[in-house]
C-alpha cells in the first residue's frame, strides 16, 4: 500500500485562512440577523392584524352589541344570534367529535393489529386532515342537508365541524394514549382486568390531559370555521334565537333547537365585512375581536394543560 | 386422562360478549373516518356526473369563461384554476423563502430560550381563524398598498390575498422544515465542523441537503393548504371569475366560487348547483395529489434517520 | 532532555530527542458542574501514534475532543488549563483562538462513519472548498491523493460522482479518513474509529494508521486494548477523568508501573 506524500500545493496560506474565517463569521452574523428579521416580520404581521382589529372594533364592543340581533342599521346591529349559534353548534360538535374521536383513537392504539383494516383507518385519518375545509361543507350539503334531510340546521353544522376536527382529536388522543407506558397496562391485566376495564379504568384517566388538549385544540379550530358553514347555506339574515333547550311542559327538554336555522360568529363577521359601509366593517371587527379572543384563549388553555401534564407525570 | 377444566378457569360468556361489543363499537368509530372519505368522494363524484351530463368535460377543462349563473351559462373552469394558481404562487413566493430561513435559524442558530419564545408565537399565527386574516387583507393591507406603493391597486386583488395567505402559511413551512432539520443527526454536523466549516456553512451545505425530503414535503403540504384556503381569497380577491394571472386584478378561486354560489340561492339539482361540486372535485383532486406527495416525502426522511 | 513537572513525574515519561506535536498541561474540563477531566498533563510526540485507553466514562473521548474544540459546539462546557500546539507553542484552548482555525489544522475521524449526503468526490473535497480552493485541477489532485492515502482510491476511482452512502461501512470510514486527510492536518484525532466496523475493515484501517503516521501525528481513543497494543507507539491509561499512566506502548503492556494500569490491562476490571 503506497501512501502518497503531500503535494507541494498548499491549500491556503495562514493569511488567507484568517481572511476566510473572518468572512465566514461576517456571513454568519448576516444570516442570523436575516433569520431573526424574518421571524420578527411574521410576528409583526400577526400583531398588525390584532391591532387593526382592536382599533377598528373595540369602540363597537358593548353590552348592547353582545345582546342585539343583526339589523339593517349598523348602529343597532349586534351578535346575539351569532354567539348563541356558535355556542350551540360547538355543543353539538363536542358531543359528536369527542366520543368518536377518542373511540377511534382507542381502537387504533389498543385494539388494532397490523392489518389492512387498521392501515385503512389510519390512511383515511391522515388524508382527511388535508382536505380543504370547504369540501367538508360540500359533503355536509349533499349528505346532511339533503340526503339525511337535516336541512340548514344547527345539527348539520355541528356534525360537519365534528367531522372536520376529527383528525385533530384522533391524533392528539393517540399521542396521549401512547405516552402511557406499557407496564401500566400490564399491571392492570395482571390483576385480571379485561381490555376495556384496563382502558376505562386506567388508560383513559391517565391520558386525559393529552386528550383534553386535543379536544380543546379541535374546538378552537372549529369555532373559527367559516367556509364549510357557508357551503351549508348558513348565510341568511338570522334575527332570532333558536328555540330553547329547556321547556315548561314535560318532558322539559326539547331538541327543536337542533333543527333550527342559525348563524355563527365567523359568518356574521363575513356578512358584515362584505358590506362597503364603514360602520358595518366596524361591527365585523368587533365580532372578530370576540372570535379571536375565544380562539386564543382556547389555544392558551390547551398549551397550559399540555405543560401541566408534562410537568406532573413522570413515569 | 386430562382433568376437566374447573369452572373458575373457563371462559365467561357474558364478559366476552360485552368486550366484543365494545370492540365493535370502537371499530365503528374508527370507520367513521373511512366513511367520511367515501362520502366525500361519492357526493362529489355523483353530483359532478350530473353536472357533466349537461356540460362536456372538454369545455369544462379548457374553457376560459366561467359564468354559470348567466342566462347563457359558460362552464370553463380555467379562470378559477388560474386564480387559484396565481394566489398560491404568490403565497409560496412569500412563505417558502421566509419559512425556510426561519427554520434554519431556529434549528441551527437560535439559542434555546429564544427558540422556546419564538415557536409559540409562530403557532399563534396558525391559531388565528382565516376570516380574521381576510378582514386584515381587505381593510388594512390593500389600503396600505394603495396609499403607498401601488396606488392603482383595485380593492379586490389577488396580490394581497396571496401575500396574506403566504404569511399565514409561514408557520407550516417553518415548523415542518425545522422538524426535518432537527432529525439530521449531530454526528453528521460534527463531521463538517471537524473540517473547519462554520455554522452557516454546515447549515446550508450539510443539514439542508440531508433534510431535503422533509423540507420539500413541507413546501408541498403548504401548497395544498394555500390551494384549499377560502376566506382570505373570498374576502380579499373577490368573487368574480376572471381568467387572468395578473396579481393586480381581482379573481375568484375555486374555493371562492364555491362560497359565492352557496351564499346565493340556487335550486337543488340545477346545473349551477352541481357546478360547485364539479369545482369541489377539482379542488379535492389537486389537494389530494399534493398531500400524497408530501406524505410520501415525509416518510422518506423519517425512515432515513 | 524534557523535565516533567513534579506533580506529573510519575505519570509521564520524558523521551529524549523526540519532537513534540502537542502537549496538554493540567487540562481540566467541566460539563456544567460536573468535572470530566481532572488535571491531565500529557505529551503527544510528532509522527507517532498515541493511544488513549480506559474503561467507559474515564474521559478519554472527552480529552480527545478538547484537541479540536468540539466541546465548543455545545453550551455549558468549560476548559481550564492549556493544550499547546507545536511548533507555534500556542494554547489552542485560549479565548482568543478561533475554534474554526484549530479545526483547520487538526482533523477528526468519528466512531460512526459520517459521510455527507454528497458524492464521494464532494465529500473529500469538502474541507478543501471550506478553505476556498476552487481550481478544479487542484481539487482533483488533492482528492485523488487523499483517497490514495486512505487506501480507497482503487475501489472508488471509477465512481467518484456516486453518493457516499452507497459505500460499505468500512469504505465509508476510509472515506471519512480521506476527507480529514485532504486538508493536510498536522494532528489527526481518531475517536474509536473501528468500533462500528467488522474485523476485516478494522484490520485495513489499523494498517492505514501505521502508514499514515509518517505524515501526520495520530491520537486515537480505543476501548480495544489489543488494538492499542497493535497500532500505537505510546499509550495513556485514563480512569475517572485522570491520567493514570503514560508511556511507551510495549512498556505499558508488558510491565506497567501502576497497579491500576495493570489491573485494567489484565482484565481484572473494566
Amino acid at each position: 500500500m503506497r501512501i502518497a506524500q503531500p503535494t507541494a500545493v498548499p491549500a491556503v496560506g495562514p493569511q488567507q485562512m484568517q481572511a476566510l474565517v473572518a468572512a465566514g463569521r461576517r456571513n454568519q452574523l448576516a444570516f442570523a440577523i436575516i433569520g431573526l428579521a424574518c421571524t420578527m416580520f411574521a410576528v409583526l404581521v400577526l400583531l398588525a392584524a390584532f391591532l387593526d382589529l382592536l382599533f377598528d372594533g373595540l369602540p363597537r364592543l358593548s353590552w348592547d352589541f353582545m345582546t342585539s340581533f343583526p339589523s339593517r342599521r349598523a348602529a343597532d346591529a349586534g351578535i346575539l344570534s351569532a354567539w348563541v349559534g356558535s355556542a350551540l353548534v360547538m355543543l353539538v360538535t363536542m358531543l359528536s367529535a369527542v366520543p368518536i374521536g377518542i373511540g377511534a383513537a382507542v381502537y387504533l392504539e389498543e385494539y388494532g393489529g397490523k392489518n389492512w383494516l387498521t392501515d385503512l383507518i389510519e390512511i383515511n385519518v391522515t388524508n382527511l386532515a388535508g382536505v380543504p375545509s370547504i369540501v367538508y361543507g360540500l359533503l355536509a350539503l349533499g349528505l346532511f342537508v339533503y340526503q339525511f334531510g337535516f336541512g340548514e340546521s344547527i345539527l348539520t353544522a355541528g356534525l360537519t365541524l365534528a367531522l372536520l376536527i376529527l383528525p385533530v382529536v384522533i391524533v392528539a388522543s393517540r399521542e396521549a394514549l401512547r405516552a402511557v407506558p406499557g407496564n401500566i397496562r400490564e399491571a392492570a391485566y395482571a390483576l385480571g382486568a379485561t381490555r376495556w376495564q384496563m382502558i376505562s379504568g386506567h388508560l383513559l384517566p391517565y391520558s386525559r390531559g393529552g386528550i383534553l388538549t386535543g379536544i380543546i385544540l379541535g374546538m378552537a379550530e372549529a369555532i373559527g370555521q367559516t367556509a364549510p358553514l357557508i357551503a351549508i347555506g348558513a348565510l341568511t339574515f338570522i334575527a332570532f334565537l333558536p328555540p330553547p333547550p329547556l321547556v315548561e311542559t314535560a318532558p322539559f327538554i326539547s331538541l327543536d333547537w337542533l333543527w333550527a336555522e342559525f348563524t355563527v360568529l365567523p359568518i356574521q363577521m363575513f356578512n358584515w365585512v362584505s358590506r362597503p359601509d364603514r360602520a358595518f366593517q366596524a361591527n365585523a371587527a368587533a365580532a372578530g375581536i370576540i372570535l379571536l379572543a375565544m380562539c386564543l384563549l382556547m389555544n392558551a388553555l390547551a398549551i397550559y394543560i399540555r405543560y401541566q401534564v408534562r410537568k406532573k407525570i413522570k413515569w | 386422562m386430562t382433568p376437566a377444566i374447573p369452572r373458575s378457569l373457563q371462559h365467561k360468556w357474558s364478559r366476552n360478549i360485552k368486550e366484543r361489543l365494545i370492540e365493535l363499537l370502537l371499530l365503528g368509530f374508527g370507520l367513521v373516518a373511512v366513511f367520511t372519505t367515501v362520502a366525500i368522494t361519492a357526493i362529489l363524484v355523483f353530483e359532478s356526473l350530473g353536472f357533466f351530463e349537461h356540460v362536456s368535460l372538454w369545455d369544462f377543462l379548457t374553457g376560459t369563461v366561467w359564468t354559470p349563473l348567466f342566462a347563457d351559462p359558460k362552464y370553463g373552469i380555467l379562470p378559477l384554476v388560474s386564480a387559484t394558481l396565481t394566489v398560491t404562487a404568490i403565497a409560496l413566493a412569500v412563505a417558502i423563502p421566509m419559512g425556510t430561513i426561519i427554520a434554519i435559524y431556529l434549528s441551527e442558530f437560535a439559542p434555546h430560550p429564544l427558540r422556546e419564545a419564538i415557536k409559540p408565537a409562530l403557532e399563534m399565527i396558525q391559531a388565528v381563524p382565516t376570516i380574521v386574516f381576510g378582514y386584515f387583507a381587505l381593510l388594512f393591507v390593500t389600503p396600505l398598498l394603495q396609499a403607498t406603493i401601488l396606488p392603482n391597486l383595485p380593492g379586490f386583488n389577488m396580490l394581497v390575498a396571496g401575500l396574506v395567505i403566504g404569511v399565514a402559511t409561514i408557520p407550516t413551512i417553518a415548523s415542518l422544515s425545522e422538524d426535518a432539520m432537527r432529525a439530521v443527526p449531530m454526528n453528521m454536523r460534527e463531521g463538517a465542523y471537524a473540517v473547519g466549516a462554520n455554522k452557516l456553512r454546515v447549515a446550508l451545505t450539510v443539514v439542508m441537503p440531508a433534510a431535503v425530503s422533509g423540507v420539500v414535503a413541507a413546501y408541498v403540504l403548504a401548497a395544498a393548504r394555500a390551494i384549499g384556503e377560502t376566506m382570505i381569497v373570498a374576502i380579499a380577491a373577490g368573487l368574480n371569475a376572471n381568467f387572468s394571472f395578473n396579481p393586480m386584478e381581482g379573481a375568484a378561486t375555486l374555493t371562492a366560487y364555491i362560497a359565492q354560489v352557496s351564499i346565493g340561492d340556487l335550486p337543488h339539482g340545477s346545473v349551477g348547483y352541481r357546478s360547485i361540486f364539479a369545482a369541489g372535485l377539482m379542488l379535492l383532486i389537486l389537494t389530494l395529489v399534493l398531500n400524497v406527495i408530501g406524505h410520501l416525502l415525509r416518510r422518506r426522511y423519517r425512515n432515513a434517520y | 532532555m524534557v523535565i516533567a513537572t513534579a506533580a506529573a513525574a510519575d505519570a509521564v515519561h520524558a523521551v529524549a530527542g523526540l519532537p513534540l506535536k502537542a502537549e496538554a498541561d493540567n487540562l481540566r474540563f467541566y460539563y456544567g458542574d460536573f468535572q470530566g477531566l481532572k488535571g491531565v498533563s500529557m505529551k503527544l510526540y510528532a509522527n507517532k501514534v498515541t493511544a488513549l485507553i480506559g474503561p467507559s466514562g474515564c474521559g478519554k473521548s472527552t480529552f480527545l475532543r478538547c484537541f479540536n474544540r468540539m466541546h465548543d459546539l455545545y453550551p455549558g462546557n468549560r476548559y481550564e488549563g492549556e493544550i499547546r500546539l507545536h511548533p507555534d507553542n500556542v494554547n489552542i484552548l485560549g479565548r482568543s483562538v478561533d475554534p474554526i482555525e484549530v479545526r483547520m489544522r487538526i482533523g477528526m475521524v468519528f466512531q460512526k462513519p459520517n459521510p455527507f449526503p454528497k458524492s464521494i468526490y464532494d465529500n473529500v473535497a469538502y474541507g478543501l472548498r471550506v478553505r476556498g480552493m476552487k481550481n478544479k485541477a487542484h481539487l482533483d489532485d488533492k482528492v485523488e491523493e487523499a483517497l490514495r492515502s486512505a487506501a480507497l482510491w482503487e475501489e472508488v476511482k471509477g465512481r467518484l460522482p456516486e453518493l457516499a452512502f452507497n459505500l460499505s461501512g468500512g469504505q465509508q470510514q476510509r472515506l471519512c479518513i480521506a476527507r480529514a486527510l485532504a486538508t493536510d492536518p498536522e494532528l489527526l484525532l481518531f475517536d474509536e474509529p473501528t468500533s462500528a466496523l467488522d474485523p476485516i475493515a478494522t484490520a485495513s484501517i489499523e494498517e492505514l494508521m501505521t502508514e499514515l503516521k509518517r505524515r501526520v501525528t495520530i491520537l486515537i481513543v480505543t476501548h480495544n486494548m489489543q488494538q492499542a497494543a497493535r497500532v500505537s507507539d505510546f499509550t495513556a491509561y485514563m480512569y475517572l477523568g485522570e491520567l493514570i499512566e503514560f508511556g511507551d506502548t510495549d512498556q505499558i503492556f508488558i510491565k506497567p508501573m501502576k497497579k491500576e494500569t495493570e489491573d485494567y490491562i489484565t482484565g481484572r476490571f473494566g
